[in-house]
């Protein structure tokens, strides 16, 4: 499946894009995600680490399993207030 | 209520919005863009949000709110775009019918805001120099 990702704030920076589109197989998880988008943008790797996965506006346990249909988002930690 | 604008926080007209005949207390936290952090200076900050997600996550505080403590009203607004030195970021204002539930109330919701809410600031120096703020640790 095809799933664009939302990217924010320094992430949109290091890819220089306000998001990604990524090829992942059916029934793939937010891990897979991760592992994509590292292996796509080898340079989000540090950050990465420290970031969420929102998907449908919640965020999303490492094990969540991703559909075509999810609005998926990067969150990095955020700094409101 | 909740609210992202790109417009200034009127906390004034905010304060009157939470006020209830019932509520003998009212709680006001602002949020102002500080001109030090540290040793750094900041000239202005810019907020940038993933608005639909913000949304619901300033939803579901409120929510949360009215649940754990007797709410006569309690509003949540949160301020987007450029801002300078000494402009109200964030607004929260709680009304309770005691104070120690509305103070209780009001810091429970800034503290939720500011750990789950999909809001970044970039802090631009003297220099002209900006980086966005992720912090990974420790209280902001």
């Amino acid at each position: 499946m095809t799933l664009t990702v939302q990217l924010f704030a320094k992430l949109r920076d290091i890819v220089a894009a306000s998001n990604v589109v990524v090829e992942l197989p059916t029934h793939a998880t937010v891990t897979d995600l991760r592992h994509v988008l590292i292996a796509n943008h080898p340079n989000l790797a540090g950050l990465l680490d420290h970031c969420r996965v929102a998907v449908n506006h919640d965020f999303a346990d490492d094990s969540q399993v991703l559909m075509p249909t999810d609005e998926v988002a990067v969150i990095p930690p955020v700094s409101g207030g | 209520m909740i609210q992202l604008t790109h417009e200034p926080i009127d906390y004034a007209v905010l304060t009157e919005h939470v006020r209830a005949s019932h509520c003998g207390a009212v709680v006001l936290f602002l949020g102002t863009v500080r001109d030090l952090t540290g040793d750094e200076v900041t000239v202005f900050l810019h907020y940038d949000a993933y608005a639909p997600m913000a949304e619901k996550k300033l939803l579901e505080i409120e929510a949360e709110v009215r649940t754990r403590w007797p709410v006569g009203e309690v509003a949540l607004v949160h301020r987007l775009g450029r801002l300078g030195v000494g402009e109200v970021s964030v607004a929260v204002a709680v009304s309770c019918p005691h104070r120690v539930d509305a103070f209780e109330a009001c810091r429970y919701a800034i503290d939720t805001l500011k750990e789950l809410v999909p809001i970044w600031k970039k802090d631009t120096t003297p220099t002209g120099e900006s980086a966005w703020v992720h912090p990974t640790g420790g209280p902001s």
